[in-house]
């Protein structure tokens, strides 16, 4: 079993909601993608070579002042259930984890993490150097990642090509090879049905959207994930700025659909938001979609101001908590266990009993 | 029926579009579709990557496509495994295919030239060192084959330095 003690808070420091518009925005996530020029990419390494990568990244790394005291975790050599419990806590990608149904993690894959930034090594990319920040934080999470690719960079040689830029194993990432996501909570948009609307003009204006977990992953709990499209032909502080100006623009979409239903339902959005905290403050069984929809209906009465004294930081906690990998390793039970629902529930249940008070 | 854009090539796209209510219809050919970014329904993918590589397939004349059987000479990869796996063998591959994958770049982000930070310009000591290293690594190689020991010894004396 893997000990995530030995991250500062666990690694899920961005949980903590101290950031910029958390009551909106969950994390901030930016990541760049690197090639060592001096290797074939991924598709064609051997597992002899992607040793070698490792070491090379890793020895660069220990000479570096943002990851020298970076914790490594050869994801090659863990469990399933260690895989996924890092991959919810959006340390790793699932293609690295090797959680895909039909997905087998590579020899050599890797993770070195230091408070809020680290690198996966032997990803679809050798490198992807990421940051990840509580609340809305775009310039923040940059700099820190941007200072890490220079700390690297001047001790790896970088596949770089002066007209295409950064070169990628896709070409969807060539250019910068900088991915920035914003993971929000939508719920107003879902319930006034602006959603589709929304996510069409964000694609007209090159972002895309994704769910929860990224890349391939479905929408629960009202969450998306917004990211830039395209990574070639802007600069890194253009294509966060575009990013930027549209999140606020979502932002207050988001805050205008919860005016209009507060205003025009008062009473069925106030009975939507206790029944979902009721359910999660009762229940007995709960699947990980239903507590995730429900925790959502708490975080937009929270966001209203019709339930108070639940603090963001709780539910946060309670929807990485919650998350099958999580709970299986804390409840000794094996993730596809048929008692995890049971569990689940009660888990809720104690978080809220100690964290919130009693309630009339 | 006749393309709507170049009114030479047979229509077999129907792009039906909705703007300030008024419903307009474009009949389009598939050359003209594509420039104008629209994938006839059997061409959709759920990536731009994928729908790019459909039509690649597909033989439309976007880009002189590479003769099959031609190989990145560094990882020994075709485009055609491009085309399969939607990844790139090496960085090599990029000038290899540059034609194909200078058109593909132009489709996925409507650019070519990279405007972002230069990796050259940050630390360009460190890469000349890199190459007159390699190079001096050949000559050592070279000196150590035909056994020119004396040579060999300075070689690796200034590699000592460079290194």
């Amino acid at each position: 079993m893997i000990d995530l003690s030995l991250l500062t808070d666990g690694g899920v420091g961005w949980l903590d909601a101290s950031g910029p518009a958390s009551h909106l925005v969950l994390s901030t996530r930016i990541r760049l993608a690197r090639n060592l020029a001096d290797h074939v990419f991924q598709g064609r390494t051997s597992e002899t070579e992607r040793e070698e990568i490792l070491a090379t990244v890793e020895g660069a790394a220990r000479e570096s002042v943002l990851l020298r005291r970076a914790t490594r975790f050869r994801l090659d050599r863990l469990d399933r259930t260690d895989r996924q419990l890092l991959h919810e806590r959006h340390l790793v990608s699932k293609e690295l984890a090797g959680l895909d149904p039909d997905g087998r993690v590579r020899s050599g894959a890797s993770l070195l993490v230091q408070d809020r930034i680290g690198v996966m090594l032997n990803e679809e990319d050798h490198l992807r150097i990421q940051g990840l920040h509580s609340g809305f934080a775009l310039d923040a999470a940059y700099a820190e990642v941007d200072r890490l690719d220079a700390e690297l960079g001047q001790r790896l040689a970088f596949a770089f090509h002066p007209e295409f830029g950064y070169l990628t194993s896709c070409p969807t990432n060539v250019g910068t090879g900088l991915r920035a996501s914003v993971l929000i909570h939508l719920p107003g948009l879902v319930l006034t049905k602006e959603i589709s609307k929304v996510l069409q003009g964000l694609a007209q204006v090159g972002l895309t959207h994704r769910g929860l977990y990224g890349e391939g992953s479905e929408v629960v709990g009202n969450f998306f994930q917004l990211s830039n499209q395209t990574t070639l032909g802007s600069s890194e502080r253009e294509l966060l700025d575009h990013l930027g100006k549209m999140v606020r623009q979502v932002m207050d979409y988001e805050e205008q659909a919860r005016q209009v239903l507060v205003r025009d339902a008062p009473t069925v959005i106030e009975d939507k938001v206790w029944r979902a905290y009721g359910l999660l403050r009762y229940a007995r069984s709960l699947s990980f979609d239903e507590a995730m929809n429900l925790l959502s209906g708490v975080r937009l009465g929270v966001g209203v101001g019709l339930i108070p004294d639940v603090a963001m930081y709780t539910l946060n906690k309670l929807l990485i908590y919650a998350q099958p990998a999580h709970l299986a390793v804390a409840e000794g039970l094996a993730p596809d266990d048929a008692d995890l629902p049971l569990r689940r529930a009660r888990f809720v249940r104690k978080v809220l009993e100690s964290e919130v008070g009693r309630r009339g | 029926m006749f393309c709507d854009q170049c009114r030479e090539r047979e229509a077999v796209i129907h792009l039906t579009q909705i703007v300030n209510e008024q419903v307009t219809t474009l009949h389009l050919c598939e050359k003209c579709a594509a420039e104008k970014g629209v994938e006839s329904p059997g061409a959709v993918a759920k990536t731009p990557l994928g729908s790019f590589l459909a039509a690649m397939g597909k033989g439309t004349d976007l880009a002189p496509a590479p003769r099959s059987g031609e190989v990145c000479a560094r990882c020994g990869g075709t485009f055609q495994d491009f085309r399969e796996t939607g990844r790139l063998g090496c960085s090599d591959c990029y000038r290899s295919f540059e034609a194909p994958l200078r058109d593909l770049l132009r489709r996925l982000h409507g650019s070519t030239h990279h405007l972002g930070e230069r990796y050259t310009e940050r630390d360009p000591g460190a890469a000349l060192a890199r190459e007159q290293a390699a190079e001096l690594r050949e000559r050592l190689r070279l000196a150590v084959e035909t056994e020119d020991f004396e040579l060999a010894a300075e070689i690796r004396d200034r590699l000592r330095v460079l290194e």
